[in-house]
Order: structure tokens, then C-alpha cells, then sequence
């Protein structure tokens, strides 16, 4: 019933862990968030960042407040509520010639997340992360208070809620800068490159050419084949080169069940990177591209989330400062490699600038995420493993995707984390807005 | 297509002016919450229904209001073509059945309310030579269910009323189309455990606009509640009175 709370399993993409919560959902966001102790979105946070400290604290989710409030087509500045998602405002505005100044790998993402975790693009090195677009929130923090914060007003706790996990307040209207493109499509280059020094040159030469970026690694090769992969680099076409006819809705299919252990094994994850590899025959493949298989080419499977089975699975992206070899990045996929980490996906890219935001993830260097699947006692460790080789490299993790950090290794990598919490305490003394991440990693109480 | 909408400001309605929207079409919304009205208005036109989205107050608790609502709009407009009926009130079976007041309140929302809104439009649509008139009434009508037994029986008398008009009027050039909403996820259902074949707002409205486009007296949204509730429709009472369904 409209904006009453009621029980429901809450997990964000990696289906660990579960939490037997209570759910707010409701047009009238600023009805439920009065009550609630943290909001949240699609859930596409992949570990605990968007569920509750506690069982019987609710959580609101936000996606049906997806009303765009305001558009003004001379300067592209957007306002709309936070649970508008991005796959809505792709249908409705890139046919006009209009994008997202950011767009995360999934448009199965609101812009009230996109805020909460200021996500990053194959754009970073160009246009830094969704937060150096936004101009202005409308927040509703601890006290209760509905207020407006901007880089003019209440600067401080804007900054905070860029990349802020949610944990500033609840935001319920965001209002950023959309960005005009040259036409609807996207003309790209996909290229294959045989190992990591290859890959990371291949970015760093394309990020002068190139506005948009990626790199995709097979996790499973080593020796003199590791970090080999797919560089996919593209633009926005131009009218010219572009079909006439705006891209065509694509097709989705959806995983129907959790797919079986025996899926997970070495063999198939093997067959999945060595197709991928080999995806296209020749050695570089040019033409114009759908934006949806560009931005999103695992959109087109629902639910895929389920190939990972019922113990679920996990992510984990790191950011490695920049140095003159590419030791830190070898280092990293080796020590991966060789603690018997596997999985589907990694994806490589660099990064441009550090951003505003006061907790945001990206920062100049390189970032490497992977995908794995859980496993009681092989995870937590492989976690810690990696964790101390980010901290020891000088890098940090991406809150978004965590599950297993342990606090103290989330401090040695976060020198920011004090500034924060203190803006944190000013606003919301006893952490009334809070998530199990931030009990976790942050020093909330339960 | 000029059209008027009752109810579009939340939930399966939103969606429907959504896809209008996005052709471009002439919109006018009409509903009791002011702020709500004015809100949707705006995202409508950013959306692309042709600007501006006009509004008017309805109540369909004060039946009163119905005429002079579609009035404004028939003045905005300049000829009604089509009146999306979305608007009604929804209880679970316990909460009415404990309060008999509430229940009162939903079969006339429901019931009398929403059929007096229709003979408001029916009458202008045909006066305009005809139209469509697509009224949201609920597979909950289909059979005597016994978790919706009073919502049930409302939407009930009002699918039996729109195929009446169907019947009498098609010839005149009115359309009626009676939608059937299986289980759809909205914050009206929000909490309530979706069965299979659970549809989203998004589906519905594609579907509906489509029963709108091709004249379908009678919709079931999603399109896979047709067979469920062939189905239902053809049980045997000494099951109904044993499954909770």
C-alpha cells in the first residue's frame, strides 16, 4: 500500500548479502524518506552500500519518483526526481540529440545513484565523473529539513553527497548539465591487443584521439598473454556518417533461473573470455555502433546476475596511480591471477582528474575492475590480498562495488574519509542516515 | 490524438500519457491533486506532448466535478478524441471488510463514480461525432475472488457497464475499450508479492495505447493474463473455494 513500509528481501546486483528488511516505495519520495534510514535506487550497487545498518531500519527505494521537473533546451540543463532511471532519459532524450554528461556501464541506474556513487564512463579522462555535472540537489537530511545545496549554497554537504553513498541525506532532485551529441550513434574502433604493456599504451594514446575509452582484459590469460584483451575507443557520429532512422529499441533476453555451480567452472569461464577475445576476426573492427552496445552491452541480458548462481558474486575495482611502467597494473592482474582469482569480465580504463566529490572514486591512474563469484572462505582473503596491494600502490577502491573490505584497510586507503565524516557528524550527529557499508567500513553504530 | 486523462498522475495512468507524450499528442490531465496535476504537466511536455499540458480539478469522490472538468478540457482541446480513465481506489479485502466505511468509499469510487465519469464523456465524445473512451477495470471482475471480493465486485459491474456502451455505441462511432490490468507493479501493489506473469507500468501502457490505436473492445495487460484468467474463468466453484488465489 502507497507509503507504508513492508517487508521485503533487500540485495543489491551481486545478490550478497540479503537483508529480511523493510521497503519503502512510493511516487511521494518526500512523504516516505521522512521515516526511512537510507535511499536507494535500482540497486545496482553491487555489495551492501545501498541496504540497511539493520534489519528493522527501512530503506526507501526511489524509482517511482521519475518525473523529469524541468528542461531547458537552449543551455541543456535538466532537473528531475531521483528515481528517474537512464535508460528512461536515453528514450527520451538522445533521439532530441541529447546525453547524459556521464553514463555508467548499465542504464539500469538512477541519476539519484548516479549521484550517490558519482559514477564514472569510458569518458573520465575527458569529462571526469557524473558529479562535475551537477549543479545543483535537493536533499532531505537527518533533521528532517528539505534543503538545496549547490557549489553556492551549503558547498560543503554538496560536495559530501557527491559520491556520498547516499549517506549525506536522501536526494530527491537532482539537476545537472545534459550534454548535446552530433547524432544519435556511436562510430567506433574495436582492437585486438595481445598483453597489458599493449593495453595500457593503447589507452594512453587513444585518450588524445578519443573522447570515450575502454579497455577489456581477459583475466584468465597469464604469462606473456596476460592483460591481453579488446581496446574499444569511440565518438558520437556525425550526422553524415550516422543511419537516419534514431537507434531502434534493443532487444533484451533475460536469464529465467539461477544457473548451477558447474556454470562457474574454470572451462566455461575460460570458453567466455577466449570467444570475447575473438569476438571479431579481424584485428581491428571500425563502423557505426548502436549506443546500447556501446555503453551498455550487458543491458541486453535481464537479470544476468543470475549466471553467478545462488552464493552470488562480486566485484572489485580498484584505481592504481599512474607511474612511468606498468608495474602496478601487472602486479595487480598477477597477484589476481596467481590467488586463483577468476571470473567473466575485467575492464580496464583510465582515469582523468580526481573530481569534486568529496568520497569520489576516480582519480588519476589506472582503473582495473573484476567480477567473481563468492565463496565463503576463498573471497574475504582474496579481497584482503588485493586491498593490500592497492594500499601499498598508493590506490583505492569503488565503494559502489565492495562487499568484503575491512575497515582498517578502507582507512589506510582513504585519507579522506576524516573530512568526510566530519561533514557527516554536522549534519547527522547520531548517523541516522546510514547503510550496512558504512557500519562495515565508516564507524557507524548498528 | 487530443485526449484526456483521469488519473495520469501516478501508477499505469503516468505511463499511458507517457507514451502519448512521446508521440506528441494533445494532453489534458484531470485529477484532485493540485500540486501533483502541475508536476506532471511539466514532465509531460519535456517528454514531448505538445505544450502546454493543461489541467483541471476532478474528484472522483464529488461526481460534481466530472462536467465541468471535461468541459475545460473540451474548451483546451477543442475536440475531444479520446478520455483515458486510469483514476480509482484500491483496499485490501481485510482492511475493508473491517471498515465499512472505507468499503462505501471504494464501490463508489469504483462503481457509481467511475461509471458517472464515463456518461459525462460518453455523451461529449459522441456529440464530437465519437471517440474512444478506455477505462482501466481489473481482472480482480472476472470471477468472485476471495482476496478481492469488494474491489472485485465493483470492477466487476464496471467491465459488465463499458461493454454495454461497447455494444450500444460502436456503431455511433464511440470505442470503448475496457482494460484489464492483471497484476502490474505500482505503488498501489507495492508490498504485495508479485505472482508470475507481473507486469510493469511501462508494458501496460504500450499494450493499452496499442488497444487504443487498433479499436480492441477488451485488453489484458499483460497480454499472458488472457490465457491465465480463460483459466480462472472456467474453474469449478469447489475449487475457487478451496485456492486462496
Amino acid at each position: 500500500m502507497p507509503n507504508e513500509p513492508y517487508r521485503t528481501k533487500v540485495t543489491g546486483w551481486g545478490r550478497y548479502p540479503v537483508v529480511e528488511g523493510w521497503e519503502y516505495k512510493s511516487e511521494d519520495l518526500e512523504a516516505v524518506t521522512t521515516a526511512a534510514s537510507l535511499s536507494r535506487g535500482l540497486g545496482r550497487s553491487y555489495g551492501d552500500s545501498s541496504l540497511p545498518a539493520r534489519t528493522d531500519l527501512p530503506v526507501v527505494t526511489t524509482t517511482l519518483a521519475n518525473r523529469l521537473l524541468s528542461f531547458d533546451a537552449a543551455t541543456g540543463v535538466l532537473r528531475c526526481e531521483a528515481g528517474v532511471s537512464l535508460f528512461d532519459l536515453n528514450r527520451v532524450f538522445l533521439r532530441r540529440g541529447w546525453f547524459v554528461p556521464v553514463s555508467p556501464g548499465t542504464q539500469f541506474v538512477t541519476v539519484g545513484g548516479m549521484v550517490a556513487s558519482d559514477v564514472h564512463g569510458k569518458n573520465h579522462h575527458v569529462d571526469g565523473s557524473f558529479g562535475e555535472h551537477v549543479r545543483s540537489l535537493k536533499l532531505r537530511v537527518a533533521d528532517g529539513r528539505m534543503l538545496e545545496c549547490s557549489d553556492s549554497s551549503q558547498r560543503e554537504l554538496f560536495l559530501a553527497t557527491l559520491g556520498g553513498m547516499g549517506l549525506t541525506g536522501h536526494i530527491l532532485e537532482v539537476e545537472f548539465l545534459m550534454k548535446r551529441v552530433a547524432s544519435p550513434w556511436i562510430w567506433g574502433e574495436s582492437q585486438r591487443i595481445s598483453d597489458l604493456d599493449a593495453m595500457v599504451a593503447g589507452l594512453n594514446e587513444a585518450a588524445h584521439q578519443w573522447p570515450m575509452t575502454v579497455g577489456w582484459v581477459d583475466c584468465l590469460a597469464r604469462g606473456a598473454n596476460l592483460g591481453r584483451g579488446l581496446l574499444m575507443k569511440g565518438r558520437w557520429a556525425e550526422p553524415v556518417e550516422a543511419p537516419e532512422a534514431p537507434p531502434p529499441l534493443k532487444r533484451r533476453f533475460r536469464v529465467p533461473f539461477e544457473f548451477p555451480q558447474i556454470a562457474l567452472c574454470r572451462p566455461s569461464m575460460k570458453a567466455f573470455n577466449l570467444a570475447y577475445y575473438w569476438k571479431h576476426f579481424q584485428p581491428v573492427r571500425r563502423g557505426i555502433v548502436h549506443p546500447d552496445a556501446f555503453f551498455y552491452p550487458l543491458d541486453m541480458l535481464d537479470d544476468w546476475n543470475l549466471i553467478y548462481g545462488k552464493r552470488g558474486f562480486t566485484q572489485y575495482q580498484c584505481v592504481l596511480p599512474k607511474a612511468d611502467d606498468n608495474r602496478p597494473a601487472r602486479r595487480f592482474l598477477e597477484r589476481f591471477v596467481s590467488s586463483g582469482g577468476m571470473g567473466f569480465l575485467c575492464v580496464i580504463k583510465d582515469c582523468g582528474a580526481e573530481g569534486r566529490g568529496m568520497l569520489s572514486f576516480p582519480r588519476p591512474g589506472i582503473s582495473i575492475a573484476l567480477d567473481f563469484p563468492i565463496h565463503a572462505r576463498h573471497t574475504p582473503k582474496l579481497v584482503d590480498q588485493l586491498n593490500e596491494l592497492v594500499i601499498a600502490e598508493g590506490g583505492r577502491i569503488y565503494l559502489t562495488k565492495d562487499t568484503f573490505t575491512r575497515a582498517e584497510h578502507f582507512r589506510a586507503m582513504e585519507p579522506r574519509l576524516e573530512a568526510f565524516n566530519a561533514v557527516r557528524r554536522r549534519w547527522d550527529p547520531e548517523a541516522r542516515i546510514r547503510s550496512a557499508q558504512s557500519v562495515r567500513l565508516m564507524g557507524d553504530p548498528t | 490524438m487530443n485526449t484526456v486523462l483521469f488519473g495520469a498522475t501516478q501508477g499505469m495512468g503516468r505511463s499511458v500519457a507517457r507514451v502519448l507524450a512521446a508521440r506528441g499528442d494533445r494532453l489534458f490531465l484531470v485529477e484532485h491533486r493540485a500540486e501533483a496535476l502541475a508536476l506532471s504537466a511539466r514532465d509531460l511536455e519535456i517528454r514531448g506532448a505538445a505544450a502546454p499540458v493543461k489541467t483541471a480539478y476532478c474528484n472522483l469522490l464529488e461526481p460534481e466535478t466530472f462536467g465541468s472538468a471535461l468541459d475545460q478540457a473540451q474548451q483546451e482541446l477543442g475536440k475531444i478524441e479520446a478520455v483515458v480513465v486510469t483514476a480509482g481506489l484500491f483496499a485490501s479485502q481485510e482492511s475493508l471488510e473491517g471498515d465499512s466505511a472505507l468499503a462505501a468509499r471504494l464501490l463508489t469510487a469504483d462503481f457509481l463514480n467511475t461509471v458517472l465519469f464515463c456518461e459525462e464523456a460518453r455523451k461529449r465524445l459522441l456529440a464530437n461525432g465519437g471517440g474512444t473512451l478506455c477505462v482501466f477495470s481489473s481482472v480482480a471482475g472476472e470471477r468472485g475472488r476471495k482476496p478481492v471480493i469488494l474491489y472485485g465486485a465493483a470492477k466487476a459491474g464496471l467491465s459488465r457497464y463499458l461493454e454495454g456502451l461497447d455494444h450500444k455505441f460502436r456503431r455511433k462511432g464511440l470505442k470503448t475499450i475496457c482494460v484489464k490490468p492483471g497484476f502490474v507493479k505500482t505503488g498501489m501493489t507495492a508490498g504485495l508479492k508479485p505472482p508470475p506473469f507481473a507486469g510493469t507500468p511501462d508494458q501496460v501502457a504500450q499494450r493499452v495505447v496499442k488497444a487504443v490505436e487498433r479499436g480492441w473492445p477488451e485488453v489484458y495487460v499483460p497480454g499472458a493474463w488472457q490465457w491465465v484468467m480463460r483459466v480462472i474463468r472456467n474453474l469449478p466453484r469447489f475449487v475457487m473455494r478451496r485456492i486462496e488465489f
